[in-house]
């Protein structure tokens, strides 16, 4: 997993995440068990509604210290690897 | 510009077969900034220089939407008739790079505009709008190494995300088009009313209106659907219509040769005139939607949804009646036309001005749906006051209508008035008395057709405006020397 999300962990690092994604595992195990027949899905657990920002502007990222971070990058813009099938 | 075709000869496009159509069309929205971070929303700058870590899917960034954005969508909502609701986001997963974190936000299960309908200018038909909801725009990828930018044969993908989070409006009719000239009125009429509304500038193209268009077809009479194929990369009116007749006909004639239709997306080629397969079509459960858990619910109250109500302009149905009330009456045929592509090019305004002016309201509309229309690039050329001026020369003989249109043209290019205009092009109408001067020549040159006309012959009139506008070279105008030809014979 920690190879997918390309994250170098040390081994006890590795240790505690394993520990801490089983205890996570089981508690979604325990509220698979519940019945929830009767009650209706939640779009979010906060009963807020309508959280708004201002249309201004505000600064964007300089392109040079982006780029810098990218694996790979190209007149300007982000490079990837060949793509397989079409756009969705 | 649609054609004013009754839908029952256009669906006869093969004898024996109709075509289902239902389009999607996303509208990006006028914001000053995207839809879930403060970059800037606009077209053409260097790529990747609107972005940040929002719009980057940067661990630890939050999208907070953009109220502009939830109005505009309001905006289209109510301009269509929908019922404007509470609604939630959804996260539309995808294994695609134009996205940098993997899936798209947009709504799925309940959108904040649904139901609601569309009624064809030309045709009055009604077309049902099923939703039109809010999701972020994607960025632009461009294919390295291949033939003609396509992915197939390419060595990799060059990625800008400027366009990346953009808000979008998607609207989504019922498959209730029945040929390629409705459901170009149909845009044309969408477009129209996105542009009125003010929540999109409707130009295609520049991407801010994109179509895709759901195709079927089925024998007439029937009322079971046929599988459709969905089409991509519309970016005109004239693609639209090219690539449905295309698409419709190459599914008749897989039927007729006992083969099926695979549902599948296609890609419409403009130079070669073709639909080619994409892919598969996707199914819901193949984007794994899930709510997105980083935004809350949406739910315009009443009172916000009437204050917006009360923002929005005339809408295209009103403009058109507006227009039609300059006219004494308005039949189907070519003034109803004249409105409706004036409306749908946005000249309206410039025509009830001019007419309030004093322009005459046939040669307003007449030279805007033509001369203005042609040369739309140019409208900001041209002011009201001189667009009534040129209408009132015309309309007072000062010029005659070829004159008029060259003179219009000039006006569109430069932004001069046309009276300048006018001279500069030596236009400008003789003086009274040198006109009369001019008559009087050609009387003393012509006894005999003089005569003639003094005792009643009236078709010589046409002789001696000839000889008048040969000697004047052309500056003459008919009508006046009509009438002092009239006022000599008396």
């Amino acid at each position: 997993m920690a190879n997918l999300a390309k994250l170098a962990l040390s081994e006890e690092e590795e240790l505690m995440y394993t520990g801490q994604l089983a205890a996570i595992l089981d508690h979604a195990r325990d509220i698979m068990a519940l019945d929830t027949a009767d009650l209706s899905p939640t779009a979010h657990p906060l009963e807020l509604r309508n959280v708004f920002r201002r249309d201004v502007e505000t600064p964007s990222l300089d392109r040079d210290e982006v780029m810098s971070q990218a694996p790979a990058a190209e007149e300007g813009r982000f490079m990837v690897p060949r793509i397989l099938g079409e756009a969705p | 510009m649609a054609k004013p075709m009754p839908s029952e000869a256009a669906n006869e496009f093969i004898p024996g077969w109709e075509m289902v159509i239902g389009l999607e069309v996303h509208c990006e929205l006028k914001t000053r900034t995207k839809l879930f971070c403060g970059c800037t929303n606009s077209f053409g700058h260097e790529p990747n220089t609107n972005i940040c870590p929002v719009c980057l899917g940067l661990p630890g960034s939050l999208p907070v939407i953009n109220e502009s954005a939830v109005e505009l969508a309001v905006r289209i909502g109510l301009s269509l008739n929908c019922k404007v609701d509470e609604s939630i986001f959804h996260r539309k997963n995808y294994f695609y790079p134009d996205m940098p974190k993997d899936y798209q936000v947009s709504q799925y299960e309940r959108a904040i505009n649904e139901n609601g309908y569309l009624e064809l200018p030309l045709s009055k038909k009604m077309v049902r709008i099923e939703r039109a909801h809010i999701e972020e725009d994607t960025g632009k990828s461009t294919h390295v190494g291949g033939g003609g930018g396509r992915i197939h044969g390419a060595d990799h993908s060059l990625v800008d995300y400027n366009r990346a989070g953009i808000p979008l409006v998607e609207i989504v009719s019922a498959p209730d088009l029945r040929s390629a000239d409705e459901a170009r009125e149909y845009v044309s009429e969408l477009r129209a009313i996105l542009v009125a509304s003010g929540a999109s500038d409707g130009k295609m193209e520049e991407g801010s209106l994109r179509v895709d268009a759901n195709v079927s077809v089925r024998r007439l009479g029937s009322e079971e659907f046929g599988t459709r194929c969905e089409i991509k990369n519309l970016n005109s009116l004239r693609s639209l219509v090219r690539a449905i007749e295309y698409e419709a006909q190459r599914q008749v004639e897989l039927i007729n040769s006992g083969e099926r239709v695979i549902q599948q997306t296609r890609h419409w080629n403009e130079d070669q005139g073709v639909t080619t397969a994409m892919r598969s079509k996707e199914e819901a459960y193949d984007y794994r939607y899930f709510p997105e858990p980083d935004l809350v619910p949406l739910s315009p109250s009443d009172e916000w949804i009437a204050e917006i109500q009360g923002r929005i302009g005339l809408l295209p149905a009103a403009r058109r009646e507006r227009m039609a009330s300059l006219f004494a009456s308005v039949s189907a045929g070519s003034t109803l036309d004249q409105i409706v592509t004036a409306v749908g090019l946005g000249l309206d305004d410039l025509v009830v001005a001019a007419v309030e002016c004093g322009a005459d309201p046939k040669l307003a509309l007449a030279r805007a749906t033509n001369e203005v229309a042609s040369d739309i690039g140019n409208l900001s050329n041209l002011t009201v006051a001189n667009f009534s001026d040129l209408l009132m020369m015309e309309f007072e003989s000062k010029l005659s209508a070829t004159q008029a249109k060259t003179v219009l043209s000039k006006m569109l290019e430069s932004g001069s008035g046309p009276q300048e205009v006018a001279k500069s092009l030596g236009f400008e109408a003789l003086d009274a008395s040198i006109l009369e001067g001019l008559v009087d020549q050609v009387i003393s040159g012509s006894p005999k057709e003089w005569e003639r006309f003094s005792m009643g012959e009236d078709q010589l009139s046409g002789f001696f405006i000839g000889q008048v506008m040969k000697l004047s070279k052309g500056r003459a105008d008919g009508k006046a020397v009509t009438s002092i030809l009239r006022s000599k014979r008396a």
